[in-house]
Protein backbone atom coordinates (compact mmCIF):
# COMPACT_ATOMS: atom_id res chain seq x y z
CA UNK A 1 0.00 0.00 0.00
CA UNK A 2 1.05 3.60 -0.79
CA UNK A 3 0.21 6.26 1.36
CA UNK A 4 -1.01 9.24 -0.69
CA UNK A 5 -2.20 12.95 -0.23
CA UNK A 6 -5.11 14.28 -2.43
CA UNK A 7 -5.20 18.19 -2.37
CA UNK A 8 -8.15 19.75 -3.76
CA UNK A 9 -8.94 23.44 -4.29
CA UNK A 10 -11.72 25.29 -6.25
CA UNK A 11 -10.43 26.41 -9.82
CA UNK A 12 -8.56 29.82 -10.40
CA UNK A 13 -11.37 32.52 -11.20
CA UNK A 14 -14.05 30.77 -9.16
CA UNK A 15 -15.06 32.86 -6.16
CA UNK A 16 -14.48 31.28 -2.89
CA UNK A 17 -16.09 32.52 -0.06
CA UNK A 18 -14.77 30.98 2.37
CA UNK A 19 -11.32 31.70 0.96
CA UNK A 20 -12.22 35.49 1.41
CA UNK A 21 -13.49 35.11 5.03
CA UNK A 22 -10.71 33.72 6.28
CA UNK A 23 -8.17 36.73 3.97
CA UNK A 24 -10.39 39.29 6.10
CA UNK A 25 -10.47 37.53 9.28
CA UNK A 26 -6.47 37.10 9.32
CA UNK A 27 -5.99 40.94 9.34
CA UNK A 28 -8.54 41.19 12.16
CA UNK A 29 -5.84 39.49 13.93
CA UNK A 30 -2.96 41.42 13.59
CA UNK A 31 -1.55 39.20 10.74
CA UNK A 32 -0.84 41.58 7.91
CA UNK A 33 0.13 40.97 4.20
CA UNK A 34 -1.97 38.21 3.82
CA UNK A 35 -3.59 37.55 -0.03
CA UNK A 36 -4.80 34.95 -2.07
CA UNK A 37 -6.15 32.84 0.56
CA UNK A 38 -7.91 29.49 -1.23
CA UNK A 39 -9.85 26.69 1.21
CA UNK A 40 -9.77 23.27 0.23
CA UNK A 41 -9.62 19.92 0.95
CA UNK A 42 -7.49 17.49 1.88
CA UNK A 43 -8.17 13.31 1.14
CA UNK A 44 -5.51 10.97 2.71
CA UNK A 45 -5.72 7.53 1.47
CA UNK A 46 -3.91 4.34 1.15
CA UNK A 47 -3.64 2.76 -1.82
CA UNK A 48 -2.33 -0.42 -3.84
CA UNK A 49 -2.35 0.71 -6.98
CA UNK A 50 -1.48 4.89 -7.05
CA UNK A 51 -2.09 5.05 -11.06
CA UNK A 52 -5.78 4.28 -10.09
CA UNK A 53 -6.13 8.28 -8.29
CA UNK A 54 -6.67 10.19 -11.21
CA UNK A 55 -9.57 8.42 -12.07
CA UNK A 56 -10.79 8.18 -8.49
CA UNK A 57 -10.25 12.24 -8.37
CA UNK A 58 -12.29 12.39 -11.93
CA UNK A 59 -15.42 10.60 -10.96
CA UNK A 60 -15.79 11.44 -7.09
CA UNK A 61 -12.73 12.60 -4.79
CA UNK A 62 -12.95 16.00 -6.83
CA UNK A 63 -15.64 17.48 -9.46
CA UNK A 64 -13.03 18.49 -12.07
CA UNK A 65 -16.03 21.13 -13.50
CA UNK A 66 -15.38 23.98 -10.39
CA UNK A 67 -12.10 21.92 -8.72
CA UNK A 68 -8.59 21.54 -8.78
CA UNK A 69 -6.64 18.48 -7.64
CA UNK A 70 -3.03 17.66 -7.16
CA UNK A 71 -1.94 13.58 -6.01
CA UNK A 72 0.85 13.91 -3.87
CA UNK A 73 2.38 10.29 -3.06
CA UNK A 74 4.51 10.06 0.24
CA UNK A 75 7.63 7.54 0.22
CA UNK B 1 -49.68 9.30 -14.62
CA UNK B 2 -47.63 7.79 -11.30
CA UNK B 3 -44.31 9.98 -10.11
CA UNK B 4 -41.88 8.22 -8.22
CA UNK B 5 -40.04 9.92 -5.28
CA UNK B 6 -36.54 8.66 -4.46
CA UNK B 7 -35.63 8.75 -1.09
CA UNK B 8 -31.81 8.19 -0.05
CA UNK B 9 -30.47 7.87 3.86
CA UNK B 10 -30.41 12.10 4.79
CA UNK B 11 -33.32 12.98 1.93
CA UNK B 12 -35.77 14.99 4.22
CA UNK B 13 -38.17 16.16 1.68
CA UNK B 14 -39.37 13.27 0.39
CA UNK B 15 -42.69 13.07 1.99
CA UNK B 16 -43.66 16.85 0.71
CA UNK B 17 -43.10 16.05 -2.86
CA UNK B 18 -44.73 12.43 -2.93
CA UNK B 19 -47.81 15.16 -1.28
CA UNK B 20 -47.28 17.36 -4.07
CA UNK B 21 -46.99 14.74 -6.60
CA UNK B 22 -50.19 13.19 -5.18
CA UNK B 23 -52.35 16.34 -5.75
CA UNK B 24 -51.76 15.99 -9.91
CA UNK B 25 -51.40 11.95 -10.01
CA UNK B 26 -50.19 8.97 -8.02
CA UNK B 27 -47.25 8.96 -6.47
CA UNK B 28 -44.49 6.37 -4.49
CA UNK B 29 -41.56 6.76 -3.05
CA UNK B 30 -38.65 4.90 -4.53
CA UNK B 31 -35.95 3.09 -2.10
CA UNK B 32 -32.45 4.41 -3.01
CA UNK B 33 -30.90 0.70 -2.40
CA UNK B 34 -33.55 -0.82 -4.97
CA UNK B 35 -33.05 -0.87 -8.99
CA UNK B 36 -36.67 -1.10 -9.82
CA UNK B 37 -38.41 2.10 -10.97
CA UNK B 38 -41.89 0.14 -10.34
CA UNK B 39 -43.20 1.48 -13.94
CA UNK B 40 -43.82 4.95 -12.76
CA UNK B 41 -43.74 7.80 -15.31
CA UNK B 42 -41.65 10.28 -13.93
CA UNK B 43 -38.84 10.51 -11.01
CA UNK B 44 -38.79 13.45 -8.66
CA UNK B 45 -35.40 13.37 -6.73
CA UNK B 46 -36.32 15.50 -3.79
CA UNK B 47 -33.98 18.02 -1.21
CA UNK B 48 -31.87 16.94 2.03
CA UNK B 49 -28.81 15.50 2.37
CA UNK B 50 -28.37 12.62 1.26
CA UNK B 51 -25.70 10.51 2.25
CA UNK B 52 -24.41 13.60 5.08
CA UNK B 53 -23.37 15.36 2.11
CA UNK B 54 -20.67 14.37 2.55
CA UNK B 55 -17.28 14.89 0.13
CA UNK B 56 -20.31 17.35 -1.87
CA UNK B 57 -23.39 17.71 -2.04
CA UNK B 58 -25.15 14.83 -4.48
CA UNK B 59 -21.56 13.20 -4.88
CA UNK B 60 -22.06 9.83 -3.06
CA UNK B 61 -25.79 9.55 -3.79
CA UNK B 62 -25.33 9.81 -7.41
CA UNK B 63 -23.95 6.07 -6.94
CA UNK B 64 -27.17 4.35 -4.96
CA UNK B 65 -28.04 1.76 -7.42
CA UNK B 66 -31.68 3.75 -8.07
CA UNK B 67 -29.80 6.25 -9.74
CA UNK B 68 -28.52 3.34 -12.31
CA UNK B 69 -31.77 3.47 -13.37
CA UNK B 70 -32.84 6.73 -12.90
CA UNK B 71 -29.83 7.55 -15.49
CA UNK B 72 -30.97 4.72 -17.76
CA UNK B 73 -34.82 6.27 -17.44
CA UNK B 74 -33.58 9.66 -18.51
CA UNK B 75 -31.05 8.74 -21.61
CA UNK B 76 -34.27 6.60 -22.66
CA UNK B 77 -36.43 10.40 -22.59
CA UNK B 78 -38.07 10.19 -19.12
CA UNK B 79 -38.78 13.37 -16.97
CA UNK B 80 -36.80 13.66 -14.15
CA UNK B 81 -36.90 16.16 -11.69
CA UNK B 82 -34.00 17.62 -9.11
CA UNK B 83 -35.18 19.81 -6.23
CA UNK B 84 -32.89 21.62 -4.72
CA UNK B 85 -30.41 18.20 -3.14
CA UNK B 86 -31.75 16.60 -5.98
CA UNK B 87 -30.56 19.40 -8.54
CA UNK B 88 -26.87 18.44 -7.22
CA UNK B 89 -27.17 15.05 -7.35
CA UNK B 90 -28.32 15.64 -11.13
CA UNK B 91 -25.45 17.74 -11.90
CA UNK B 92 -23.37 15.11 -10.08
CA UNK B 93 -24.02 12.59 -11.59
CA UNK B 94 -24.03 14.96 -15.31
CA UNK B 95 -28.01 14.64 -16.00
CA UNK B 96 -27.55 18.22 -16.08
CA UNK B 97 -24.42 21.19 -16.93
CA UNK B 98 -22.83 22.71 -14.28
CA UNK B 99 -22.57 22.37 -10.52
CA UNK B 100 -23.57 23.42 -7.56
CA UNK B 101 -21.46 25.88 -5.26
CA UNK B 102 -21.63 27.18 -1.10
CA UNK B 103 -23.66 30.48 -1.27
CA UNK B 104 -21.94 33.89 -1.71
CA UNK B 105 -23.16 34.66 1.74
CA UNK B 106 -21.51 31.24 3.21
CA UNK B 107 -24.53 31.03 5.32
CA UNK B 108 -27.74 28.21 4.98
CA UNK B 109 -30.03 30.86 4.31
CA UNK B 110 -34.56 30.40 4.04
CA UNK B 111 -36.44 32.51 2.52
CA UNK B 112 -39.56 32.87 -0.53
CA UNK B 113 -37.82 33.88 -3.64
CA UNK B 114 -39.22 35.26 -6.53
CA UNK B 115 -38.72 33.41 -9.92
CA UNK B 116 -39.32 34.01 -13.14
CA UNK B 117 -39.88 31.57 -15.86
CA UNK B 118 -37.26 32.04 -18.90
CA UNK B 119 -38.78 29.08 -21.09
CA UNK B 120 -42.18 28.08 -21.09
CA UNK B 121 -42.28 25.81 -23.68
CA UNK B 122 -40.27 23.20 -21.86
CA UNK B 123 -42.09 19.49 -20.01
CA UNK B 124 -41.62 21.15 -16.56
CA UNK B 125 -42.96 24.78 -17.17
CA UNK B 126 -45.41 24.82 -19.77
CA UNK B 127 -48.19 25.02 -17.57
CA UNK B 128 -46.34 28.43 -16.93
CA UNK B 129 -46.77 32.31 -18.56
CA UNK B 130 -43.32 33.30 -20.61
CA UNK B 131 -42.18 36.00 -17.66
CA UNK B 132 -44.14 35.16 -14.87
CA UNK B 133 -43.64 35.27 -11.89
CA UNK B 134 -43.07 32.20 -8.85
CA UNK B 135 -42.96 32.96 -5.37
CA UNK B 136 -41.46 29.48 -3.68
CA UNK B 137 -39.53 29.11 -1.17
CA UNK B 138 -35.66 28.53 -1.09
CA UNK B 139 -33.50 27.27 1.72
CA UNK B 140 -29.89 25.81 1.18
CA UNK B 141 -26.26 26.09 1.94
CA UNK B 142 -24.80 25.20 -1.60
CA UNK B 143 -26.67 26.93 -4.43
CA UNK B 144 -24.93 29.09 -6.04
CA UNK B 145 -25.39 27.38 -9.83
CA UNK B 146 -21.86 27.55 -11.82
CA UNK B 147 -21.05 26.89 -15.35
CA UNK B 148 -18.54 27.67 -17.60
CA UNK B 149 -19.39 30.99 -19.85
CA UNK B 150 -19.25 28.49 -23.51
CA UNK B 151 -21.62 26.11 -21.68
CA UNK B 152 -24.08 29.03 -20.42
CA UNK B 153 -24.12 30.67 -23.63
CA UNK B 154 -24.94 26.96 -25.17
CA UNK B 155 -27.64 26.40 -22.10
CA UNK B 156 -29.13 29.69 -23.43
CA UNK B 157 -29.26 29.23 -27.00
CA UNK B 158 -30.43 26.17 -26.59
CA UNK B 159 -33.43 27.08 -24.16
CA UNK B 160 -31.97 25.62 -20.85
CA UNK B 161 -31.81 28.56 -18.93
CA UNK B 162 -35.79 27.91 -17.33
CA UNK B 163 -35.78 29.56 -14.23
CA UNK B 164 -33.77 32.92 -12.80
CA UNK B 165 -34.25 34.68 -9.52
CA UNK B 166 -35.96 37.75 -9.96
CA UNK B 167 -34.43 41.09 -9.74
CA UNK B 168 -32.58 41.09 -5.95
CA UNK B 169 -34.01 37.62 -5.19
CA UNK B 170 -30.40 36.00 -5.99
CA UNK B 171 -28.81 35.74 -2.32
CA UNK B 172 -26.54 32.33 -3.42
CA UNK B 173 -24.64 34.34 -6.18
CA UNK B 174 -25.82 31.82 -8.78
CA UNK B 175 -24.26 32.73 -11.90
CA UNK B 176 -26.70 35.05 -14.41
CA UNK B 177 -29.20 34.64 -11.62
CA UNK B 178 -29.50 31.08 -12.53
CA UNK B 179 -32.53 29.31 -10.54
CA UNK B 180 -33.60 26.38 -12.56
CA UNK B 181 -31.78 24.40 -15.73
CA UNK B 182 -32.42 21.97 -17.92
CA UNK B 183 -30.60 19.14 -20.35
CA UNK B 184 -30.29 19.95 -24.07
CA UNK B 185 -33.25 17.43 -24.27
CA UNK B 186 -35.71 19.20 -21.98
CA UNK B 187 -36.57 16.25 -20.01
CA UNK B 188 -34.46 16.23 -17.12
CA UNK B 189 -35.18 19.68 -14.97
CA UNK B 190 -33.46 20.66 -11.50
CA UNK B 191 -33.89 24.01 -9.39
CA UNK B 192 -32.36 24.74 -6.02
CA UNK B 193 -35.86 26.33 -4.49
CA UNK B 194 -38.46 23.62 -3.33
CA UNK B 195 -41.75 23.83 -4.96
CA UNK B 196 -43.40 21.12 -3.28
CA UNK B 197 -42.93 23.31 0.23
CA UNK B 198 -45.24 25.87 -2.57
CA UNK B 199 -48.53 23.66 -2.99
CA UNK B 200 -50.82 24.93 -0.39
CA UNK B 201 -51.47 29.19 0.28
CA UNK B 202 -52.55 28.34 3.57
CA UNK B 203 -48.97 26.97 4.41
CA UNK B 204 -46.62 27.70 1.68
CA UNK B 205 -47.81 31.27 0.79
CA UNK B 206 -48.52 30.54 -2.62
CA UNK B 207 -49.48 27.14 -4.67
CA UNK B 208 -46.68 28.39 -7.53
CA UNK B 209 -45.33 24.92 -7.13
CA UNK B 210 -47.96 22.84 -8.25
CA UNK B 211 -47.50 24.37 -11.48
CA UNK B 212 -44.09 22.47 -12.28
CA UNK B 213 -45.95 19.02 -10.92
CA UNK B 214 -49.10 19.73 -12.91
CA UNK B 215 -47.15 20.29 -16.07
CA UNK B 216 -45.11 17.35 -15.74
CA UNK B 217 -48.50 15.27 -15.98
CA UNK B 218 -49.53 17.45 -18.93
CA UNK B 219 -46.33 16.13 -20.71
CA UNK B 220 -46.87 13.47 -19.73
CA UNK B 221 -50.39 12.75 -20.58
CA UNK B 222 -49.76 14.71 -23.44
CA UNK B 223 -47.58 12.34 -24.71
CA UNK B 224 -50.06 9.12 -24.46
CA UNK B 225 -52.43 10.62 -26.73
Amino acid sequence: MMRARVLIRPKAGILDPQGVAVERALPALGFAGVANVHVGRLVELDVEDPAQLESMCEKLLANPLVEDYEIVLEG
Amino acid sequence: MKFGVLQFPGSCDEIDALNAAKRVGDAELLWHGDRDLKGVDAIVVPGGFSYGDYLRAGAIARFAPIMESVIDFANDGGLVLGICNGFQVLCEARLLPGALLGNINRRFTFRQVGLEVLNSGGSFTHGCALGERLSIPAKHSWGRYYADAQTLAAMDRAGQLVLRYAAGENFNGSVHDIAGVSNERGNVFGLMPHPEHAIDELVGGSSDGLKIFESMRLTVEGARV
